[in-house]
Parts: C-alpha cells; sequence; structure tokens
C-alpha cells in the first residue's frame, strides 16, 4: 500500500510553528497575569481559558468569521501576504495556536508564579529593569516547567480536528493535517490508512509524553 | 544616614488578623539593629525601605535623597534606591556561578569596571576559588559571603540585613559577625539589621531599635536598654530579666530607701523617683545579679526563701530556677560553693532592683 505522509508532515511543521508562535504569545500573556495589576485582566484571565472549554467547531466559526475575506483582519492580512489566510495551511497553524495558547498561559503562569519571589526582589534591588528581571531570573528559573508544556502544547496541536477543518478545510496536499487525513481515511473506507496513521499518530503522543514528564520532573527535582 | 517615617496598614483578612506598622527612627553609619518577636513588623520595615512594599504614609530619606514620601507621591522603584540587600535566604541566583551572581549585580557599570570591580570583591570576600561555583556547591558561609558581595558590589549607601545569620551554626555566626564588622569598617555606610537574637543585637548592635506589634517601644545602645527597659514589655521581650509584681510600701527620697513587698515577704530598694506608695509595679531583676546561700536560720535583710527545682549547665555558667519563677545565674565557682545546699536563700541586692 502506497501511503501518503504528507499530511503527519504537514502536520508536524504546523505544530512546531504553531507552538513557537505560541510560546511568544503565551509568555507574555503568563508574564502580564502573573506580574502585573490591571483593569480587565479578570477578563483577560477567563478569555485565555475560553478555548478550553468552548467546542472547537464553535471556535472555529468565530475564526472563520473574524478572519474570512470580507472580515477587515482577512483583508489585512491579505493586503500584507498577498493571499488570502483561510483555507490554507497558515490558517491550521492559527488553529492550533488556539489550542497550544491557554495551555502555555495556564502551565507558565503558574511556573512564573511559582518562582521564590525573593530572587525576583534580590534581581530589582539589584537595578535589573523589569525586561532583565524576567529574562534573565524568572524566566530561567521556570524554563524546565516551560518547556514541560511546551511539548504538551505541541503534541496537543498535532491533533486538532475542529478548528483546523473549519478554517483550513480538508484539501488533500495542501491543508489536509494528519487528524484531518484520519477521518478522511475512515470516512472512505480506507481502513489500512486509517490505521497506519492512527498508530503513528499514538506512538507519537505516548514518546512526548514521556518528554514532557521527564522534564517536569527534571524541574520538581530542582 | 537613613530617615523613615513609616505607616502601613494591612486590613484583617480570613487568614490573618489586622496589622499596622507605625514607626519612625534614623540610623547612621554603623550597625543598627531591628529587633523584636517575629510579626512585630522588623522585615516589613526593610522592604518598606527597599521599595518591595509602598507604605500608605510617611517619609524615607537616604542621605539627601527622597525615596518614599506619601504626600508628594513619591516612590521611586527598587532598582532606583541604592539599598544593598541581603536576604534571609541569601537569594543567590540558582542558575548562575557565583561570578555570575556579582557580574548581574554590576551590569550597569562599563565591561572592563566590572570585571575588575567583581574580581575585587570575590577577592575582598575569599571568593576567588569557588567563583565558578554555583550556590549549591557552596558551603553556608560562602554563601552568606556571596550575598553580602553581591549586595555591596553596586556601592549601595545602605546595607539592609534580614536575619542573616538564622540558623546558622556558631562556627558561621561567628564568622559572619567578623564579615560584618570589617564592611562597617571598609564600607561605613549605615545597616540595618534584623534579628530576634538578643546575642546578636549585643554583639552587633551600636544602636538597637525594639520594635512590638508594629510599634518601635524602645530605642538606645543594646547596653542601656538592657540596664533600663523602659517598660515590662521591653523587659520580657528580652528575655533576660526575672519579673514579680511587687507593692511599693514605703518610699522615703531622704535616705534614697524604699520598701517593696514581693509575696510574703519584703524586700529593700533604693528610692524609685516618680512612684507613690501604694503602686502595684513590676519588679525587675537579672539573674546574674541575685546570690544564693544555704538557708540556715532567720533569712538576713532582703534574702528569700526559695525552693530549688533544676539546675541548667550553661558553658560558662550555671542556672538555678526556683519557684515562684525566680532564676539566679551563677558563675562555675560560685555555683561549686554551694552544691551541697539542702536549703536555699536567694539574696535581691538592694541596688540590682529596678521597678517597671
Amino acid at each position: 500500500m502506497q501511503i501518503d505522509w504528507f499530511p503527519l508532515w504537514l502536520s508536524l511543521k504546523v505544530a512546531s510553528l504553531a507552538t513557537l508562535l505560541s510560546l511568544g504569545v503565551g509568555l507574555w500573556l503568563a508574564y502580564l497575569l502573573a506580574n502585573r495589576r490591571f483593569r480587565g485582566k479578570a477578563v483577560l484571565d477567563a478569555a485565555v481559558v475560553l478555548p478550553l472549554v468552548l467546542p472547537p467547531t464553535v471556535l472555529g466559526y468565530y475564526l472563520l468569521v473574524l478572519l474570512g475575506r470580507e472580515s477587515p483582519l482577512g483583508h489585512l492580512y491579505e493586503w500584507v501576504v498577498g493571499s488570502p489566510l483561510v483555507f490554507t495551511w497558515q490558517a491550521a497553524v492559527v488553529a492550533a495556536m488556539f489550542h497550544a495558547i491557554p495551555l502555555l498561559v495556564i502551565s507558565a503562569r503558574a511556573a512564573l508564579e511559582s518562582v521564590d519571589r525573593s530572587y525576583e526582589r534580590a534581581a530589582r534591588n539589584l537595578g535589573a529593569s523589569e525586561w532583565r528581571v524576567f529574562w534573565r531570573v524568572s524566566l530561567p528559573l521556570a524554563r524546565r516547567s516551560i518547556l514541560a508544556v511546551s511539548v504538551l502544547a505541541f503534541a496537543r496541536t498535532l491533533g486538532d480536528f475542529g478548528i483546523t477543518i473549519m478554517i483550513a478545510g480538508n484539501i488533500p496536499g495542501r491543508t489536509q493535517t494528519i487528524a484531518v487525513a484520519i477521518y478522511d481515511a475512515v470516512e472512505s473506507g480506507n481502513g489500512a490508512l486509517a490505521r497506519t496513521l492512527v498508530i503513528v499518530v499514538s506512538v507519537l503522543a505516548i514518546a512526548i509524553l514521556s518528554i514532557a514528564n521527564r522534564l517536569a520532573a527534571r524541574q520538581a527535582a530542582q | 544616614m537613613i530617615q523613615a517615617r513609616i505607616r502601613k496598614r494591612f486590613p484583617a483578612r480570613p487568614d490573618a488578623a489586622a496589622f499596622s506598622l507605625e514607626v519612625e527612627f534614623q540610623a547612621a553609619a554603623g550597625v543598627t539593629v531591628l529587633f523584636g518577636p517575629s510579626g512585630s513588623g522588623k522585615t516589613l520595615t526593610l522592604d518598606s525601605i527597599a521599595g518591595f512594599v509602598a507604605p500608605d504614609e510617611g517619609r524615607i530619606m537616604l542621605d539627601d535623597e527622597i525615596l518614599f514620601d506619601a504626600p508628594s507621591e513619591v516612590c521611586l522603584p527598587p532598582q532606583a534606591r541604592h539599598c544593598g540587600y541581603v536576604f534571609q535566604n541569601y537569594a543567590l541566583f540558582p542558575h548562575m556561578t557565583l561570578r555570575q551572581n556579582l557580574a548581574f549585580a554590576a551590569e550597569r557599570r562599563p565591561r572592563l569596571e566590572r570585571h575588575r570591580r567583581v574580581n575585587e570583591m570575590l577577592e575582598r570576600f575569599h571568593l576567588t576559588e569557588v567563583a565558578g561555583r554555583r550556590p549549591h556547591e557552596l558551603s553556608g558561609g560562602q554563601k552568606q559571603r556571596c550575598s553580602i558581595a553581591r549586595a555591596l558590589i553596586g556601592s549601595p549607601k545602605l546595607l539592609l540585613l534580614d536575619e542573616p545569620a538564622r540558623g546558622l551554626d556558631a562556627q558561621l555566626r561567628a564568622e559572619f559577625y567578623a564579615v560584618l564588622r570589617q564592611v562597617q569598617t571598609e564600607f561605613q555606610i549605615p545597616s540595618l539589621l534584623v534579628t530576634h537574637d538578643l546575642d546578636e543585637c549585643f554583639e552587633l548592635g551600636d544602636e538597637m531599635l525594639i520594635l512590638r506589634e508594629g510599634r518601635l517601644v524602645q530605642s538606645g545602645s543594646p547596653r542601656a536598654i538592657a540596664e533600663r527597659p523602659a517598660n515590662v514589655e521591653v523587659a520580657r521581650l528580652l528575655g533576660i530579666f526575672n519579673l514579680f509584681q511587687a507593692e511599693i510600701v514605703e518610699l522615703d527620697p531622704q535616705r534614697n530607701l524604699s520598701r517593696l513587698r514581693f509575696g510574703e515577704f519584703e524586700l529593700a530598694g533604693n528610692y524609685f523617683p516618680g512612684r507613690l506608695r501604694g503602686d502595684r509595679v513590676w519588679l525587675s531583676v537579672r539573674p546574674e545579679q541575685l546570690g544564693v546561700s544555704a538557708r540556715d536560720g532567720k533569712p538576713g535583710p532582703n534574702q528569700v526563701p526559695a525552693q530549688l527545682l533544676r539546675t541548667i549547665e550553661k558553658p560558662q555558667t550555671v542556672r538555678l530556677e526556683f519557684a515562684g519563677d525566680i532564676g539566679v545565674e551563677l558563675s562555675r565557682p560560685e555555683f561549686d560553693k554551694h552544691k551541697q545546699n539542702k536549703e536555699w536563700l536567694v539574696w535581691f541586692p538592694q541596688d540590682a532592683l529596678r521597678v517597671l
């Protein structure tokens, strides 16, 4: 049987990119929530967690409306990049980010908050700007927890189905990620392909989980 | 010179009672000890000066710079206060080597000068050999010296120390005292040292501020305070006094004499100015000022028969505890003379008696 591995590679690419981008956004949000007091903090706090509780199709629908070719954001993207966002693999990245960010923010915030305050106080006392306190002290001290949850976020984004199918669609060879390909294979009666892909994803997930656990254990041992 | 007037209130919460801090003091070069039980506001005072906590009201001045002033809403961030801070757990960055810890504190200096300054501090505090190690690979004394070096590398105008000798064994304590004295002679800046160890106050303190429940209850040199505690609370906090309830039954300014009723006994003391006959007072007397003798016949003046409960051996002295909470501290030879006593008399020398 000839197996098309494109969905696997696409998923890995999408997940890697989404994890990296989410790390940037997630760390920033986690820092704000952990260290700053500002108006609307409770709203932001809730908004960050919302994607965890909303059905993925609902999220996908919102994104479709928000980023569609007719929307202002969609227009902006098209004006900057030159092509529309929806129903491209880049849209799959956006979809995946909505799974990774809540996870990252919640865990990174907890990790940052668990850093002994006296280290941050010491750094400030020694004249370090807030920016340096974060990059040189807080983040390095929380790095293993954050790395562990990044690995988990990667695994989570690898498997997104709902949002991806809503805004990236199911275009074989272009936007068909592995989760979508499995659904497609089952739907079209290609049991052998579905089984192979399912096994590959399962093995990958277990491997990733063991890495994440090892990282978390090392942080705990520090 | 640091001048501080700090007022900070914490309303009651489900997990904590209300607390308010109201202190006003100043400290010149030398070591000023903040002494008091836990929860008296000592660390909060340091944190207000360092800028980790913003007081509600007051004003904090270091030399001629205003660090905090409530009316004009000045509140410098910790970064701009030029206060060295030695934390209770030292707070050395665990992911950096000792050298990096020092370099972090000197990062605002130009590269070459930074390097020179780090080396100089490493040398001064005998840390050059271990400069490449991380904090968890250092001994307690090395960590302590490193945290002091790190606090001083930026040439602060004030050194704040939050119980730096807590939990250290006797040798490390002595080492730390020596380091701090060295710092005093070399840097000549005021140091505020938080402690609840009385020996430390005497060992290091030029001045002493006693805090209790957020209020300053007495200040002065440790010796002066130990000789004349302002009130019974201070005497209790110092923990070095016998305190008995007594009543003044006679006052004679002409002969500089007083008589105190203490339980069923009467003691002669010096005249107590500002007291009246019939006053209920606290009689305070230090354990080492009391004497003992064997009881044979009738007790003499100022001698009180007492039942010995137990003796506690100390390195240089022996403490005798009698019924009625009377503690007596004797030198070893003195104790050996009285070892065979069956019944005891405790002698209250007239000059040793103070009332609070």
